[in-house]
């Protein structure tokens, strides 16, 4: 399997010796490259998750889906996109414009911090704490603060009920995940990504862990897919009864900034499912079978990792476009009754597993 | 000058400015926002010290969890948008008496102490591992009877705030 710290270790000699730049310099250029790196990849996951969404929900509905630009339609997210940076941005009048325009920010800043602590593959890397899953919840709070502040500073009724609904259904869903999550960490033993990545080479957890893992899954899932603000869960943004929620006022590229936002959670939570349940980069080996995992280590690591958050992805988008929209206070009984409990529960069941096995 | 006081200076600036605009200013939510910078920075202090435990902590804690609880404690007042009132004269003078005397008296703390200097590179990660066992660990050092006795507190928190929200 192909080792992708040979590229980044050349980089770095490059730097270090052959330009013979002292470490400031070298750490300097090596965090803007990553930086521009993680950015892109952020663009263009974001071009290809719209256009894949367009396309899912088409099918879903029995129509075709954009069509029109270039051969099915795939030149579709670009001229979205072009269109999105040119468009005018309207300032309102009576809002608080420090507020309005700051608050976008924080909804991008937490999902890219989250975004890169991602596993993209063997050596393909970026934030890799001791305390990975902590910091990863710890930093898609950030979110949180961005919707509430423009929701309230857009000066409008219907902004402002979809940022009380979106704060309330974000806080309550993060405990489950959040506990979910924790199921998996007494598995492993470990918070490190890369060391839970690794100790899955025998085989996934999803597979190694019985039942608790399998109800931990399902749990993330819907967990994760409420943080989204999507789906079945679309209150904050309900068109029927707030217009947009808490975006209605924004335009042009502030709007473009939640709007990416919302799609690269998606695919957040499904990679950070796919590297905590499925085993991330790690390709499928069963113990015991040497010729059969031999023949999974020639399949690339990133390969494996995008393949597994696709399948994720996808599962949230067929939930998405079939389930109709809950009510709020339907929603929150869901959690706090039924969902937070059974994610309860099933850590304790996973403790008492990994104590007894 | 190294990279590490770069950045230290950076982080501080924020959080002076930040702290001084979260006190100053007249409007509630900016005075949040202000705050949260601040928050920010100080986690950004932590991580510049290589305890990325706390930085997660301080994120999650201060900004996940008591930021967002101050907004929306904020959006439940009466005048979210309104300028405060001016404070009168009188409270602005005590004000400024405590400001200083406070400052002279960190200053003065600050200037005679006797720090303990370490250098950058003996500070390392800390393990998750001896973190947890020194939180739940019985032997010296060890603070199992301080988590205990905070979590029995948290739970008559919590139990005490259902009571109250609740319909009779």
């Amino acid at each position: 399997m192909f080792d992708f710290s040979v590229v980044t270790t050349w980089i770095d000699e490059l730097l270090r010796v052959t330009l013979g730049l002292n470490n400031f310099w070298t750490l300097f250029i090596e965090f803007i490259l990553i930086g521009v790196v993680l950015l892109a990849v952020y663009a263009i996951i974001a071009l290809i998750l719209i256009y894949v969404e367009r396309k899912i929900c088409a099918f879903f509905q029995c129509r075709i889906g954009p069509n029109r630009v270039g051969k099915w339609g795939l030149i579709q997210p670009i001229a979205d996109m072009i269109k999105i940076l040119l468009k005018e941005i309207i300032t309102l009048k009576n809002n608080d414009k420090f507020l309005f325009y700051l608050a976008p920010f924080f909804v991008i800043v937490g999902s890219i911090l989250t975004f890169a602590a991602l596993p993209f593959g063997l050596g393909l890397h970026a934030v890799d704490f001791n305390v990975g899953i902590v910091y990863i919840l710890a930093v898609s709070s950030l979110g949180i603060i961005g919707i509430l502040l423009a929701g309230w500073s857009s000066n409008n009724k219907y902004t402002l009920i979809g940022a009380m609904r979106s704060g309330s259904q974000l806080v309550s869903y993060e405990l489950s995940a959040a506990l979910s999550l924790m199921t998996i960490v007494v598995m492993a033993g470990s918070m490190q990504i890369s060391t839970i990545v690794e100790e899955q080479s025998d085989m996934w957890f999803i597979f190694k862990g019985n039942i608790p893992a399998i109800v931990a899954f399902v749990i993330y899932m819907i967990a994760g897919h409420a943080e989204t603000n999507r789906g079945p869960f679309d209150l904050p943004e309900a068109e029927s009864e707030l217009t947009a929620g808490y975006h209605t006022e924004y335009s042009g590229i502030s709007f473009g900034l939640f709007y990416v936002a919302e799609y690269l959670n998606l695919f957040i939570t499904s990679a950070i499912a796919a590297t905590v349940f499925l085993g991330g980069w790690m390709p499928l080996h069963i113990p015991g079978l040497d010729g059969f995992n031999a023949v999974m280590d020639y399949i690339p690591s990133v390969i494996w990792f995008f393949g597994k958050a696709a399948f994720c992805v996808f599962l949230q988008m067929w939930v998405r476009w079939t389930f109709p929209r809950l009510r709020i206070d339907q929603l929150l009984k869901f959690e706090w009754k039924i969902l937070m409990p059974i994610a309860l529960v099933n850590l304790l069941v996973m403790a008492v597993c990994v104590v007894v096995f | 000058m190294e990279a590490s006081q770069i950045i230290f200076f950076i982080l501080s600036a924020i959080i002076v400015v930040g702290s001084i605009m979260s006190v100053v200013s007249r409007k509630l939510l900016h005075a949040a926002t202000y705050l949260l910078f601040v928050l920010i920075a100080t986690a950004g202090l932590y991580l510049l010290l290589n305890f990325h435990f706390l930085a997660a902590v301080q994120l999650s804690v201060y900004v996940g969890g008591i930021l967002v609880l101050f907004v929306f404690a904020i959006f439940l007042t009466s005048q979210v948008g309104e300028l405060m009132p001016q404070s009168t004269l009188s409270r602005r003078i005590m004000g400024s008496v405590i400001v200083l005397s406070g400052f002279a008296f960190s200053t003065y703390v600050l200037m005679t102490h006797k720090f303990k200097t370490i250098a950058q590179s003996e500070i390392s990660e800390l393990d998750m591992q001896d973190l947890g066992t020194a939180l739940i660990g019985t032997d010296m050092y060890q603070y199992l009877l301080p988590f205990e006795a905070i979590s029995v507190l948290l739970l008559a928190c919590i139990i005490g705030g259902i009571l109250i929200a609740r319909k009779k």
